[in-house]
């Protein structure tokens, strides 16, 4: 009776042929890729919240935890191993949402997206008003090394191999957690906490995990960018950069793990060449695009995708 | 008392400004974000009318003429064509959606604002200077400041008046505490949004026309407000003038303390002490605890 | 034997309203005891108090010796009280057999039997739905959306969610409201002889005393918020208090049954 589920093979796929890609396509594409991945990574973790039931206007609280974690490490204390750094990363974020989660999981609707963007606006203060951590100019990152070697001249591909791997692995494990009993017994906690709570699970221990795991996928998106971009700045926090990850995750859908990557690739796409030749139409593309997508997708590019193979259209195809 | 004086100043502007979202909020449950368009619109229309009116020299007053025509306009104007074709289809659906919906347009109405106005910065400082300054102990208070405060006052009157004793604001009570129970007495909630979501366009596009003439107006003014207002309305709850008003007394007064004492804090300051209400009381601290239905 | 619930002095006041007072009970186990009483007497409190929705005022409850007064649902879940409600808390998005299997999977999660990251859809928590989808005759309603059930179905299907917890007791609360009259005994057929076979101690409220009388063991009556007469049917339909309070003339047609069934 288990339908068959392709997706870690589709997943392995798709990162092999992008493997391949890397080598032929220009550095102005892989840089847009490890940009977008980096941002996908946080909209995997916001995927998991949203199932949930709620919508977080402050992931970039992580982001920016992840990226500053390993740009400070770099700058203060010379570290540029990217396994390190990757760790460093992950933890920074965990650890955040550890904490955060003991406020945040026990809100819901409108009050949970209002402490979300309050706590990220936190960090955006204590960045802006701090010397040592960059104040508004940010920090640039030392070049990142691979255990010892460093990819001077073919630093973006090395970036870009990184990205993908990680991408890849994340979105396994993403995959995985979401088929799991846990995983699976989030989702009902959108519209029936009562019975969640009386099947014996407790619904903030659970609400914690995952806002501890989204959190760690925010903090690796952080360090991702901050790797290919060379710089971390207050921005990073600010309460529009976690409005670009709800954007996202609304045009990407939530009807698989790939759907994150999808919309992140797309929605670079879009604001590259938006900003490239209509520079004062961007916001309004981007803008109407999510109108478009409220309006009349709202299970988002994914459930075209899902159509298209005979799924359900809100790509609930958990 | 540089603090005091700092901190009701800045807090008469954050209420004139969250004055309008507390408003939709209450009794739309919407935490609109293009309140932060419908502020920096307001400001432009301000500015640049002012800045055409000063140069025809008549008198100072007429500004502040504007300033209240210019809002009302835009306000009505675009909270019509915003409510109409993007909320309204969109009413079934969950408070979040409304709330996207109203980031998209955001979004959208900036873009359209850099397209008129550009990405230069506009000054209607004149009916600032016009009014001078006072000198209050060792300080030196704008006037302007000063008008600010009265005006906050004066639209908090008149807007608990409206509420309490008002047949407007009788019906606005009714959908605030139960928008259900009010359909079934008859009350057209769909209009009474309308005219709500107007009222507080007009009130966000107020708050960015008193706000022109004290500081430069750029394009990025909307972006930095809206979590500021959202601050406000989540202290001080849905739909309560009163918890606005405390709201922005709090905010305005942890901001000036934060400026004149320690400085580093000032940005995050507003923050904690949302974050901090929040916890300890998410229903804001003004609205009243609603009975469990179940 | 032991009492598997204990109940001493339980009290509920909501500010000067008081819900439930004077509450004292000794269940023993396997026991089936219908609740009785008008709207408002204090039955669905009394159910939420033992489940742990809420917080009694004052008093204890003890659940296998131990003081379980004030633990939260989750808790009380996983050592074996569980409940099934008034309106049917089931998910109405996935399907029948789904919802079965998201409660089967919760259970092996706190008692232990599942493996880090493995999935839910596993061939021996498929086997376990079917079964207790068979038991509860949904067999056949398996792939339906549990929010296209119709409500008697739906109610049944609450209660099998619950019954996945593997709970020595349960409580239910109107479980065939909603189902109609010719469905009933059906209904409850199924259900106590699920619950029979499984050993589990039951107790349920019911306004239909047709029903209580054909099913219960025991009963307990309640008006303004405790309990006024507790016994068998027999015992407690004849009382003059209860006659007058809250029952009709129906419970002879239901001795009639009872004692055609015992010939």
């Amino acid at each position: 009776m288990m339908t068959s589920d392709r997706t870690i093979p589709t997943i392995t796929i798709v990162a092999a042929l992008a493997l391949v890609l890397g080598f032929v396509l220009p550095e102005w594409v892989l840089f847009l890729s490890n940009v977008a991945i980096g941002k996908a990574l946080v909209v995997l973790g916001l995927l998991l919240l949203w199932r949930c039931g709620v919508v977080p206007f402050g992931q970039a609280l992580f982001f920016a935890g992840g990226g500053y974690g390993v740009g400070l490490l770099g700058h203060y204390y010379g570290i540029t191993d990217i396994f390190i750094l990757t760790i460093v990363a992950a933890a920074v974020g965990g650890g955040l949402s550890a904490l955060a989660g003991f406020l945040l999981a026990r809100y819901r609707g409108i009050f949970f997206t209002m402490l979300s963007m309050a706590f990220s606006m936190i960090l955006y203060g204590v960045l802006v008003k701090t010397e040592a951590l960059g104040s508004t100019d940010g920090i640039g990152l030392k070049r990142i090394t691979v255990l010892g070697w460093q990819p001077e001249e073919q630093f973006e591909l090395a970036m870009y191999i990184y990205a993908v791997l990680l991408g890849m692995i994340c979105a396994v494990l993403m995959h995985v957690y979401l088929q799991s009993v846990p995983g699976r017994l989030s989702e009902p906690i959108r519209g029936n906490e009562v019975r969640v709570e009386y099947m014996g699970m407790s619904v903030q221990r659970l609400m914690h995990i995952n806002l501890i795991i989204a959190g760690i996928f925010a903090g690796l998106g952080g360090a991702v960018t901050a790797f290919s971009v060379g710089h971390i700045d207050p921005e990073m926090a600010y309460w529009t950069t976690s409005g670009g990850f709800v954007f996202i995750t609304i045009l990407a859908g939530t009807g698989s793990v790939l759907a994150p990557f999808l919309g992140a690739v797309i929605f670079e796409v879009i604001r590259t060449l938006a900003f490239s030749y209509v520079p004062d139409y961007w916001q309004i593309i981007l803008g109407g695009a999510l109108l478009l997508s409220i309006f009349f997708l709202p299970g988002g590019l994914w459930s075209l995708i899902a159509m298209a193979k005979g799924g359900k259209k809100n790509g609930l195809n958990y | 008392m540089a603090i005091v004086i700092d901190g009701f100043v800045y807090a008469s502007w954050i209420f004139v400004v969250a004055l309008g979202l507390t408003l939709i909020f209450g009794v739309m449950k919407i935490l609109n974000v293009a309140h932060g368009a419908f502020y920096s619109f307001g400001a432009y229309g301000a500015a640049s009318l002012i800045g055409l009116y000063s140069q025809t020299g008549l008198p100072v007053a007429g500004e502040f003429v504007i300033i209240l025509l210019s809002s009302a306009v835009i306000g009505l104007v675009l909270g019509y064509a915003l409510e109409r074709v993007l909320l309204r289809p969109m009413y079934g659906h969950d408070e979040v959606v409304l709330v996207l919906v109203s980031y998209a347009a955001f979004l959208m109405m900036e873009d359209v604002l850099r397209l008129i106005w550009g990405s230069d910065a506009y000054f209607a400082y004149q009916p600032f200077v016009a009014v001078g300054f006072v000198e209050i102990g060792e300080l030196i208070v704008s006037n302007y400041d000063l008008m600010l405060v009265g005006f906050a006052i004066t639209l908090g009157g008149a807007g608990w008046w409206l509420l309490n004793h008002s047949r407007f604001g009788h019906i606005l009570t009714a959908v605030i505490h139960d928008r259900e129970m009010a359909t079934s007495f008859g009350v057209n909630v769909v209009k009474v949004f309308l005219i709500t979501f107007i009222l507080g366009a007009i009130l966000g596009a107020l708050g960015g026309a008193v706000t022109a003439p004290k500081v430069s107006v750029t394009p990025g003014m909307g972006v930095e407000v809206i979590v500021l207002a959202f601050a406000v309305v989540a202290i001080g709850g849905m739909g309560s003038i009163t918890g606005a008003m405390i709201g922005a007394l709090m905010v305005g007064l942890a901001r000036a303390a934060a400026v004149h004492l320690l400085p580093e804090v000032e940005l995050f300051a507003i923050y904690v002490v949302m974050a901090g209400v929040l916890v300890l009381r998410p229903e804001g601290l003004f609205t009243r605890v609603q009975a469990r239905k179940i | 034997m032991d009492s598997i619930i204990e109940i001493t002095n339980l009290e509920k006041s909501f500010g000067s309203v008081v819900a439930a007072r004077d509450i004292n009970l000794k269940v023993s186990a396997g026991q089936v005891i219908g609740i009785i009483g008008a709207n408002g007497a204090g039955k669905t409190t009394f159910v939420n108090m033992v489940t742990g929705y809420l917080k009694p005022s004052s008093g204890e409850i003890r659940y296998q010796g131990r003081d379980i007064t004030g633990l939260a649902p989750e808790e009380l879940t996983r050592i074996g009280l569980t409940r099934s409600f008034q309106i049917a808390q089931v998910f109405p998005a996935l399907n029948t057999r789904d919802n079965v299997l998201m409660a089967v999977g919760a259970t092996d999660k706190f008692r232990g039997r599942t493996r880090f990251l493995e999935p839910l859809s596993t061939p021996e928590r498929y086997a376990k739905t079917a079964r207790i989808l068979e038991e509860y005759d949904l067999g056949s309603h398996a792939l339906q959306i549990a929010g296209e059930l119709p409500q008697g179905l739906r109610k049944l299907l609450d209660i099998a969610m619950a019954v996945a917890s593997e709970p020595s007791v349960i409580l239910l609360d109107e479980p065939t409201s909603g189902v109609s009259v010719s469905a009933k005994f059906e209904t409850m057929d199924k259900i106590i002889g699920a619950l029979k076979a499984n050993e589990i101690t039951a107790l349920f409220v019911e306004h239909d005393m047709d029903i209580v009388a054909r099913y219960a063991d025991r009963v307990l009556a309640f008006v303004d918020g405790t309990i006024i007469a507790d016994g068998t049917p027999d015992h407690v339909f004849s009382d003059i208090r209860v006659r007058e309070l809250i029952v009709g003339e129906v419970i002879e047609r239901a001795k009639a049954d009872r004692e055609e069934d015992n010939a």
